[in-house]
């Protein structure tokens, strides 16, 4: 079980033990006293997650860009340097391997990260290229500081710099004299910033953080209240939403990324890369399947609780095990994560139906088990995301 | 000057009720106005900037009733709904202890523990208790009270379903039922507890709103009518808003708009124009008329029924009902602007300080606190919940900076033995401000702006009778179909088109938006 630098931090604050293990880190699940608190942190005042553990790769030399345009589907030539884009990558057969975020950080210079380790991949299509591969996951820790007045919080600490950071944006600055490099991203769909800095500067900053974050009501968060924001943000998460081509066994269970809505992010017409050709074709025959969000009708849901004579109740935990939709009494896909939103006051889902009911306004029939009786609640298809507040991309208000 | 009838329903009242009613109206299709007297909307629900950079909850403060129905129906959170849970309870001690209760059940029995094991042990019995009486009693809040004389289908179903939720409660728990609804808070929590402070922060809860000390019979009721709210599906849970109570009326001040409702700030209506028993619009201040279809008051029964019309248009007994109608303001509000954070010595866990710190160490000290009142006066140490909303909201003040928004009790609306209402309000300002000193000390030094009203500086503010904000005591004599007064409980008045949908009417106060709800309901159906 391996610790992050932030660990003697985390550790004294988790007080209640809640724990798990994340690809072999030990990850706080919810500090003390409960992660509804933590969940609004993040959507009304500034919060931080430790996220030191996922894995990082520096990227650079002369073919870097041609090693990184190989392998992802975006574009990486139209990602200028100070800039970070979101992207998947594939297996031959176009299936979905995994996804992360590259910033470009020099000229010759990226750095991206992953759900999965993934160097082996990198290292196998990097033949005859010219280009170093470091695995950087333990020598940067990594912080990611997110809510509406998370920009406040760091412009009082580094002034303009931070000020003028445009959404996926990346700079190299200081935060009361720490060198870091903060890129205004997040996984929470919010106005946020991720801060990359030298483990041995790591318990400084969380420091300056905290007490420079005490006017801004900052809380640390937990992957409990990570989980309820991602899915608001409609934003898919590896071995839940889809699985890694690479880790399982049979066809169906692999994905392509344009099934599960990033479409937008695979760039076919650009240079060779992995996965091009079977996603072209898969382009032009339709993909099978649409990744939408549902929204549970609540009446419906009320009508079923009534049947045993409970008032509605919605656990305030996400939820990850899939559950089968229907229409019709037919099973047309799954939802495969969903939590209540407390900010929409909806009972939301990320699904993955047939193309025909991916029409947003289609009703569906979900899934829902009350003391082990499957009954089946009425939901209406949405646009993913559930939530985008403008402040996310905004250069003003929070 | 006869303008052409314009509107389908006037709304008299820019409350959180009279929006309400407005929104459920202008969905129906109803083109509708909503008139209000002051230039912010909201009534008691309400956010000001009093003091510059410091946002001011100024009268009701928490939300726990407003009912997900309601959420759902008028989309509130596109509109800028934004609730976050009040978690969390703190009870400093005269001696130097205190109590405590948490989100998460276990903690709260824990600290129960530290005090009595037997009541830490029982507790959970209680909880449940309460639970399913509010349950048997819940349906009630989505009803159009019955009239007793006169219930028609309608009514008579309305019984046959409440007997139905009361029965499923089972002889020993129909018992306690009928014990809530007529002991005294603190007669029933005795049969509970041992604890004295655990006592008097239940009892507390009994008191809220009322003239009555934790000793008067009916307050254990009011005890359960508080454990009817819920959030998210948790039961009797309360809740903030972002931005302050002021947020939850200006969305659903929003979704009325949405709808194409039409609001007018800056409007005092004067008088409701009758023309052969019926209404047909509102005259107001600045001599403007506006003629409608409909009338909605949402105002309380009295600026309603005695104020808006005159006394000829209805008939002697319901004159004097509402005359007799109990208001008896009896809780003043305080709001600071401060440096920083209070210090409460007692208080080991801090985090607590962003649930709500309660002034109410034992039952005598309750009960002294309504003996000083109840001779037309107020409490030399009152009875105060407390919050600070800008430990969860940073845009509610400057960074470091907080606001407190401080409930108290008692307060009469009268208080000749103080001077004149300046010299009541200082006096009372000054007893808030020590008592809380003896628990938080370096309150004093902190405060950059004091706000105090006592319930007649309600009355001015708002035009709330005697600055009641539930519209009225929350009695059992003036609830469900005799709210405000019987046979006259659905919304309706002897005026025909007249309509009423303030806290006055069922099921009373709290920001539920209820009452605005079942009103626009009833106009519907009337077909009006």
């Amino acid at each position: 079980m391996k610790l992050t630098p932030f660990h003697p931090r985390t550790s004294e604050l988790c007080d209640l033990y809640n724990w798990s293990i994340w690809s072999g880190w030990l990850l706080v699940d919810m500090y003390a006293p409960d992660h509804t608190q933590e969940y609004f942190a993040i959507r009304t005042a500034c919060a931080v997650f430790d996220i030191s553990m996922i894995p990082k790769y520096h990227i650079h030399g002369p073919d870097a860009l041609r090693l990184l345009n190989r392998i992802v589907t975006q574009d990486v030539s139209r990602c200028a340097v100070g800039r970070v884009l979101y992207t998947p990558w594939c297996d031959d057969e176009g299936k979905i391997i995994d996804d992360g975020i590259l910033a470009h950080l020099d000229e010759r210079s990226f750095r991206l990260t992953t759900g999965d380790p993934m160097l082996y991949w990198l290292e196998d299509n990097a033949v005859r290229l010219d280009v170093s591969i470091d695995d950087v996951t333990e020598s940067l820790a990594t912080l990611a500081l997110q809510g509406p007045f998370s920009r406040d919080l760091l412009k009082q600490l580094s002034g303009a710099d931070v000020e003028n950071l445009a959404y996926f944006d990346i700079t190299k600055t200081e935060l009361a004299g720490i060198p870091v490099e903060i890129s205004r991203t997040g996984y929470t769909g919010d106005l946020g910033y991720e801060i990359w800095v030298q483990p041995q500067h790591a318990l400084h900053l969380w420091d300056v953080l905290f007490e420079a974050g005490e006017a801004y009501q900052i809380l640390p968060f937990g992957d409990f209240a990570l989980e309820m924001t991602r899915i608001e943000a409609g934003l898919l998460l590896t071995d839940v939403d889809f699985n890694s081509s690479m880790k399982v066994v049979h066809e169906f269970q692999k994905s392509s990324p344009l099934e599960l809505g990033l479409g937008w992010a695979v760039k076919l017409d650009k240079e060779f890369f992995v996965g091009q050709e079977a996603l072209k074709q898969e382009k032009a025959r339709g993909p099978a399947w649409a990744t939408v969000g549902l929204e549970v009708d609540l009446n419906s849901l009320e009508t079923i609780f009534a049947e045993f004579d409970m008032p509605l109740y919605l656990p305030p935990e996400a939820w990850s095990e899939a559950v089968p939709i229907y229409s019709h009494g037919i099973q047309i896909g799954k939802a495969t994560s969903g939590t209540w939103s407390p900010i929409l006051k909806k009972s939301i889902a990320i699904a993955r139906v047939k193309p025909q009911y991916a029409k947003p306004g289609t009703v569906v029939d979900m899934e829902v088990t009350i003391d082990a009786q499957r009954k089946q609640a009425k939901a209406t298809v949405v646009k993913l995301p559930f939530y985008d507040p403008p402040r996310k991309k905004s250069m003003g208000t929070n | 000057m006869n303008m052409a009838k314009n509107y389908d329903a006037i709304i008299i009242g820019g409350g959180h009720n009279g929006l309400t009613a407005a929104a459920y109206l202008a969905k129906a299709g109803r083109k509708v106005i909503v008139l209000e007297q002051r230039h912010v909307l909201g009534g008691a629900a309400v956010t000001e900037e009093i003091f510059p950079g410091f946002k001011y909850t100024v009268y009701s403060y928490v939300i726990s009733l407003l009912p997900p129905r309601i959420i759902r129906d008028l989309e509130l959170p596109k509109h800028g709904l934004h609730l976050m849970p009040l978690e969390g309870a703190f009870t400093p001690m005269e001696d130097g202890n205190y109590i405590a209760s948490y989100a998460d059940e276990d903690d709260t029995l824990d600290e129960i523990r530290r005090h009595s094991r037997r009541d830490a042990d029982i507790f959970p019995l209680y909880s449940n208790l309460m639970y399913d009486l509010a349950r048997a009693v819940r349906p009630i809040l989505t009803m159009v009270p019955p009239d007793l004389r006169r219930p028609g289908m309608d009514g008579l179903r309305t019984f046959r379903d409440l007997g139905k939720h009361v029965q499923t409660l089972g002889k020993e728990k129909f018992h306690w039922l009928t014990k809530i609804m007529t002991m005294s808070a603190y007669d029933f929590l005795r049969e509970w507890f041992e604890t004295d402070v655990l006592i008097a922060t239940q009892a507390s809860i009994g008191i809220v709103g009322t003239m009555l000390g934790p000793k008067s019979p009916g307050t254990a009721y009011v005890l359960l009518h508080y454990f009817l709210g819920e959030l998210d599906g948790a039961l009797s849970s309360w809740g903030w808003q972002r931005g302050g109570t002021g947020g939850v009326s200006e969305a659903i001040a929003s979704a009325a708009r949405s709808y194409g409702a039409e609001i007018r700030c800056n409007a005092p209506v004067v008088q409701v124009i009758v023309q052969n028993g019926q209404a047909v619009g509102v005259a107001l201040e600045n001599g403007d008329e506006i003629y409608g279809k409909t009338v909605v008051s949402a105002c309380d029964p009295k600026v309603t029924l005695r104020k808006l019309v005159d006394e000829k248009d209805l008939p002697s007994e319901l004159v004097e009902a509402i005359d007799n109608f109990k208001y008896r303001g009896s809780s003043g509000k305080v709001n600071l602007a401060l440096d920083g954070l209070p210090d409460f010595p007692a208080l080991k866990d801090k985090a607590l300080m962003r649930g709500m710190q309660e002034i109410c160490p034992s039952i005598d000290y309750l009960e002294q606190a309504y003996d000083d009142a109840k001779y037309d006066s107020f409490s030399k140490r009152p009875f105060m919940g407390c919050i600070i909303p800008s430990t969860v909201d940073p845009t509610m003040a400057p960074p470091g900076k907080h606001v407190m928004s401080i409930f108290v009790q008692y307060a009469s609306y009268n208080m000749p033995a103080h001077g004149d209402r300046d010299q009541q309000r200082d006096a009372f300002g000054n007893a808030v401000i020590d008592t809380l000193a003896e628990f938080a000390p370096n309150i004093k030094d902190l405060i950059l702006h004091k706000q105090v009203l006592t319930p007649w500086d309600i009355e001015q503010e708002l035009g709330i009778t005697e600055g009641n904000i539930s519209h009225g005591e929350l009695m059992l004599d003036q609830l469900f179909f005799m709210r405000p007064t019987p046979g006259w409980a659905k919304y309706r008045t002897p005026i025909r088109n007249y309509y009423q949908c303030g806290s006055g009417t069922h099921p009373g106060g709290g920001i539920m938006g209820t009452p605005g709800r079942l009103a626009a309901m009833e106009i519907i159906k009337d077909g009006t």
